[in-house]
Parts: structure tokens; sequence; C-alpha cells
């Protein structure tokens, strides 16, 4: 960082954390999600060779918000060095809060023709829990999307950070909370549909929710989300904050004795990633038209940091990259091969760690730089680091008995 | 630097000359009244019962330079420890000026209040450039919004490029810190103590793996700092002591053993004995 005038508006220092090839990439790929594929879906016929089907909308939609929550992990997990494997909770929070609009959306039409979900009336319940109050508004469910995963990810960090507990035991205590979770919303006692969770939505501000149009529009708000995520993490990286993130991750106690409380910064990318992914989770729901408890399992949450590691850790676009590899190599082998999905997962993983340790766009990266010659460039890809991480998530996920 | 420059962003009356003035004395400032920067009293500090701080006290006055020399294991780094809110004495007191109290503050807070430290291990931010490092150690305000939004003015740039000519990095501005040479790092950490503008300086072992101009070099630089710093120097390079000049205090199994100039302490039988004598 060499001195820039002062005084520039944020807005543009936002704009300026991508370089012109980037915001090129940028259109490109904004002019695809918003452009390109509402017409081809919508305007094609099906015999059309050009023609996106429903499978590739709902498909490349879901995996965009997997890309928000790649990106959101790798903001905590690559710069700053702290490895939540609880990640899938903010995402199922996120998914929960605004389910429960959509379950209010339903109205008279479920099939108990009741005014209360389903669920509730299943149970015997007259009345609406005082937690779903206001949820039949729009406005009010996109406001606690945005607040309640936060507000519980800054409690339980600030607890968590001040206490200076990290590595594998960070790790293991994000796994019991998700799993915590995932326990209680088991329950149907808690209020949430218990392990059935929230699914037959009928509408979104009263338009269809799988009409055609409805879909191409929650695809186009998933791809605005994810551009606006990097964007919001290129400049977190590239601003000050994110140096002293990354000092953080280095070497904690220097940064404290030059005088940052390092419990702040945690927390701020903390919640903030943890934010990220409720906003996915709540563009996520709609689109697949289900949230149960079983994404808060404990594998979901070790599952974003396998996409992240494949794509490559502390790149951002490496995050994207990975979630959408990983995925849509699941997607076909649960067609293909369902009962092999969990042992190439596992390949995958120790591949990337052992051999790509800055995953796909290291590996990338190492190519363009010509064989051989990686030296100045790439100090952080300590093979010791990444070996060790790997170790962390198996032993980790063992004892989660996943 | 000339007083002129002081980055436009801080606090002007970071000098602590208005405490002087007719003792006004403000909570949570530095308090010189008395000319002690410093004072420990008593410091006790256990792991598992072994001592290695034994009712240590010690006293560093405003602008000195004082050189804290011993054999390994006598309680030096422990000290510093201490000072810095890393180690939490078990008994005694720690007090930096008339009126803060060390053992109740945590590491950032007293690095705000303005005490800088070196380790005995370079440490440094390998994965950031040279020139990030001192930005990073640049005395400003360091919360997180504010880190968030800062941008560097030409003030800040000034200063950097002013001290990365001080520990003759200039050249090495860009190159990422863990690619320097051990004694290299060992001036960038001393370059980022001095972007924190402390008022007491610990440095620990600050010369070690520095080649004989590179020491020399470096005590003048912290002869040029004292007066208006105050430093504790831990060191076991003799050469480097006697080039610093001043009072010498040695210690040894976690207390003050002798304490005077260095020819005085070198003459001390119980000196010779324990440490100078191996
Ligand atoms: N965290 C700790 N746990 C247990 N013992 C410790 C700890 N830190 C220091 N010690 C012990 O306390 C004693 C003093 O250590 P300290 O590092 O302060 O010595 P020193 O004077 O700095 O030595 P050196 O010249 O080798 O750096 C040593 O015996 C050391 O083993
Ligand atoms: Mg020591």
């Amino acid at each position: 960082m060499r001195p820039s005038p002062a005084r520039t508006p944020f807005i543009v220092r936002l704009g300026r954390s991508f370089d012109a090839r980037s915001w090129l990439l940028v259109g490109l790929f904004a002019a695809f999600a918003l452009i390109a594929v509402p017409l081809m879906h919508l305007l094609l016929p099906p015999e059309n060779p050009l023609h996106l089907s429903t499978y590739f909308i709902t498909l490349t939609g879901k995996i965009l918000c997997y890309a928000i929550v790649a990106v959101a992990m790798d903001l905590i997990w690559g710069y700053g060095g702290i490895l939540s494997l609880g990640h899938g909770l903010f995402f199922a929070l996120g998914g929960y809060t605004f389910g429960m609009y959509l379950m209010r959306e339903i109205g008279r039409d479920g099939s108990y023709q009741s005014d209360l979900p389903d669920f509730m009336v299943f149970l015997d319940w007259k009345e609406l829990p005082w937690f779903w109050t206001g949820s039949d508004h729009f406005l009010w469910a996109v406001l606690l999307v945005l607040i309640v995963p936060a507000l519980i990810a800054f409690i339980f960090g600030y607890f968590a950070f001040r206490s200076r507990i990290k590595g594998v035991y960070f790790s293991i205590i994000t796994q019991a909370l998700t799993y915590a979770a995932m326990l209680l919303f088991f329950r149907n006692e808690t209020g949430f549909g218990g392990n059935n969770g929230f699914t037959d939505f009928k509408r979104i501000l009263g338009y269809s929710i799988t009409a055609p149009e409805t879909r191409v529009v929650l695809f186009g708000l998933s791809a605005l989300a994810l551009i606006g995520t990097l964007l919001l993490a290129r400049y977190l990286v590239t601003s000050k904050f994110g140096r002293i993130l990354t000092a953080i991750r280095d070497a904690e106690s220097r940064v404290m004795f030059i005088g940052y409380n390092p419990l702040w910064y945690k927390l701020f990318v903390w919640t903030l990633s943890a934010m990220l992914c409720a906003i996915a989770g709540a563009l996520y729901v709609p689109q697949v038209g289900i949230i149960n408890p079983s994404e808060m399992a404990v594998a979901n949450s070790i599952e974003i940091a396998i996409w992240v590691a494949v794509g490559g850790r502390g790149t951002l676009i490496g995050a994207v990259i990975g979630a959408f590899i990983v995925n849509l190599a699941k997607s076909w082998f649960t067609v293909s091969f369902p009962e092999y999905w969990l042992f190439f997962l596992g390949t995958l993983f120790i591949v990337s760690t052992l051999w790509l340790p800055q995953g796909v766009v290291g590996l990338y990266r190492r190519l363009q730089a010509g064989r051989g010659s990686a030296q100045d460039s790439e100090p952080a890809a300590a093979p010791g680091a990444a070996v060790a991480t790997a170790a962390t998530v198996a032993a980790v996920a063992k004892g989660a008995g996943v | 630097m000339k007083p002129g420059d002081r980055l436009v962003t801080d606090n002007p009356d970071w000098d602590s000359g208005t405490a002087e003035l007719g003792h006004m004395f403000r909570p949570g400032e530095l308090d010189l009244s008395h000319k002690v920067v410093l004072y420990l009293d008593e410091i006790t500090v256990s792991f598992d019962g072994f001592r290695a701080l034994n009712k240590l006290s010690l006293t560093i006055d405003s602008g000195e330079l004082r050189c804290i020399i011993g054999p390994n294991g006598a309680g030096k780094t422990t000290m510093m420890d201490v000072i810095t809110g890393k180690t939490r004495p078990d008994e005694g007191k720690a007090f930096f000026g008339q009126t803060l109290d060390l053992t109740r503050l945590s590491e950032p807070e007293i690095a705000h209040l303005g005490i800088g430290r070196k380790f005995q291990k370079p440490t440094i931010f390998e994965n950031h450039t040279v020139f990030e490092n001192l930005e990073l150690a640049m005395k400003t305000d360091k919360r997180v919004w504010r880190s968030l939004l800062a941008l560097l003015d030409s003030a800040a740039g000034d200063r950097i490029a002013e001290t990365l000519q001080t520990i003759r990095l200039t050249a090495h501005a860009d190159r990422l810190a863990g690619l320097l040479s051990h004694g290299q790092k060992q001036w960038l950490e001393i370059g980022m103590l001095l972007m924190q503008e402390p008022k007491l300086l610990l440095l620990d072992e600050p010369v070690a793996g520095m080649t004989d101009e590179e020491t020399e070099r470096t005590g003048e630089l912290f002869l040029s700092l004292a007066g208006k710093h105050s430093l504790v120097v831990v060191e076991h390079d003799m050469a480097f002591v006697k080039q610093l000049g001043g009072k010498v205090t040695v210690l040894h199994e976690g207390s003050v053993l002798a304490e005077g100039v260095l020819d005085e302490v070198q003459a001390d039988a119980r000196v010779i004995e324990v440490y100078l004598g191996r």
C-alpha cells in the first residue's frame, strides 16, 4: 500500500477493490446471470439446445449460495486463520428465519387449511409462539435473517475469543455448537417443525415460488449476492483491516504488543462471516424448497471447509471455484454412484491438502509462473500447516462420528 | 524526525511533557512527575513452584538507558512478560509512571499506553512486506472501524520512509519480511518499535545474530533514543553493553544481584562467581 489521497468516497474505494480485469469478469458473469439465463430459460423452447432447464437453474442457484458461504469461510479461515466447523449453523439459521416467512405465506393453502403452519396444527398448537410474531412480514423476515444469526455468532464469538480459544479447540466447540443446535431443532417443541423442518412453500411476496419467473429472480439475486460478497471480502482483505487480520493469523502476540486487541478484529470478521452465511441460507431455502435440521449436521460444516481447501485458501475466488467443483461433482456422484461420494470427497481433500496446499488457484498460479520458479511470491503455503489442517479436520471429524 | 512532522491524525499531546508541568495528572495517562518511568516492587512469578522471579525490585528513570544482564534462566524475559501484561505476577507491584498499574492491564492496553517490546526471538509478520510491517506498527487509532477505513496519508508515508532509512531497509520495503536475514529481521522489529513511538522500549537481546558493524549501529541508534525515550536492554554481548554505557543491572535466579556501571559490576565478586567467571 502506497500513500493514496485521503477523502476518497467509500463507494469509490469499494469499487477499486477489483481491478479492471476482475470488473470485466464480474460484468460478464452478471450479464450471464441476469440477462442470458432468464432469456435462455424463459424464452427459448425446451427443444432448443440453448434452453436452460429448471434443473440447471436450481442446481446452479443453489451452488451460488454455497459459493457465498465458501467466501465467508475463506475470510475467517484463509485470512483469519480460524477454522470454523460450525458454519453450517449460520447458513441453516438464515434459512430457518426466512423459512418462517415462507411458511406464513402458505396461508390457508396447507393440508389443514389453517392459518397456522401445518406442523403446529399437527402438534395441536392453538396460536403462534411468540418468536413467530411478525413472521408474515417480508421485511421483518429479512431483518431477522440479518440480525439473528449474526447476534448468535457475536455472543458465541465474544466468549470464545475472549477466552483465547484457538486452533483445534475452537474448531471443536464450533462443531459442538452446530450439533447442539441440530438436536434442539429436531425437537418438535422448539417450534421449527422438528425433523421435517419447513417445506411445501407456495409463495414469496405473493408470487408462486415454483414459477419460472420467480426462479429466475432468485437465481439473479443469488448471483448479485455473490458478487456483493466477493466485493466486500476483497475490500476487507486489501484494507488495513485485512492486513491486521492476516497478521493475527501469523503472529497474534506481536499484534497484541503493538496495541491491537485481536478480540474485536476476530469478532468482526467472525460475525460478518456468519451474516453472509445467513444471507446465503435465506436465498437457498426458497430455491430448494426445504430446510430441516440436517443442514446443521457436522458433516455439512466440514464440507464447507473442504470447498475452500480444494479451491485454495486465502484467495477468495478459490472459494467460489471450490464450491462449484465439489458441488457439481457431488450432484453427479449422488446420481451415478451415491455410495462412493464420501470416499471421493475424502480423497479430494487429502489430495488437495497434501499436493495442492493452495488448492486449484495455487495450481493455476504455479503453472502460470512457469515450472519450478515458485519462490518469493507464495510463502504462505507451508506444507506443514496444510497437513496439520488436514489432520485437524480428520481428527475432529472422527471425534464427531461423521 | 522534526517535531512538525507528527501525524495529523494523532493525539497532539503525545509527548509526556505536559505531565511535568506542575503535576497535572490525568487518569489513564503516564505520570512522570517523580522521574520514574517503571517501578517494579517485590515481583514474584512461579511456574509450578519454580520461582522464575523472586521478589524482584527495579526502578527505571525517565529517559534512562538501562542494560540488564544475567545468565540464562535468570528471569530477564519473564520480567518483560510481567511488564507487558503477558504474565501476571503472583505477588508484587508493577507501575508505569506513578499511576498506571501494569498488573491490571491487558497486552494491547499496555502497548497503547506506550510500552513497546522487541522479543528475544525476532517476531515480525513474515507474510507481510517490510513496509506493511511498519505500517501496522505505526502509532495510530487501533480500533477495528478505524482500520476498516484507514488510508495511508502522506505524513504516514513519510514517517515510514524515514524509519525505513533508519533501519536501512529502504531497498527492501516491498519484500516479504520472512525473506530478510536474521539481522535485518531484528532491525525490522526495532523499526516497528520506533513506529509505535513508545515511551518505554523493552529490548530482549536486540543484537543477537547481528554482525559487529550492525551491532555498533544499533548501539548508536539506542543512544540517540535515550533521553527522549526510556530503554531497557537485555543483552549477553558485553561489548555492546559497554558501548551503551549507563547503569547495568545483574539478574540472577529471579532477583537483582548487583547494580551499577559496568566496570563496577564486573568487579563484583558475586557477579564474577555466578556469571562472568563461568
Ligand atoms: N511459561 C513457563 N513455564 C515454566 N517455566 C518457565 C516459563 N517461562 C520461563 N520459565 C522458566 O523461568 C526461568 C526464567 O526464564 P527466562 O526466559 O525469563 O530467562 P532469561 O533470563 O530470559 O534467559 P535467557 O538468557 O536464556 O533468555 C527459566 O528457568 C525458564 O525455564
Ligand atoms: Mg530470555
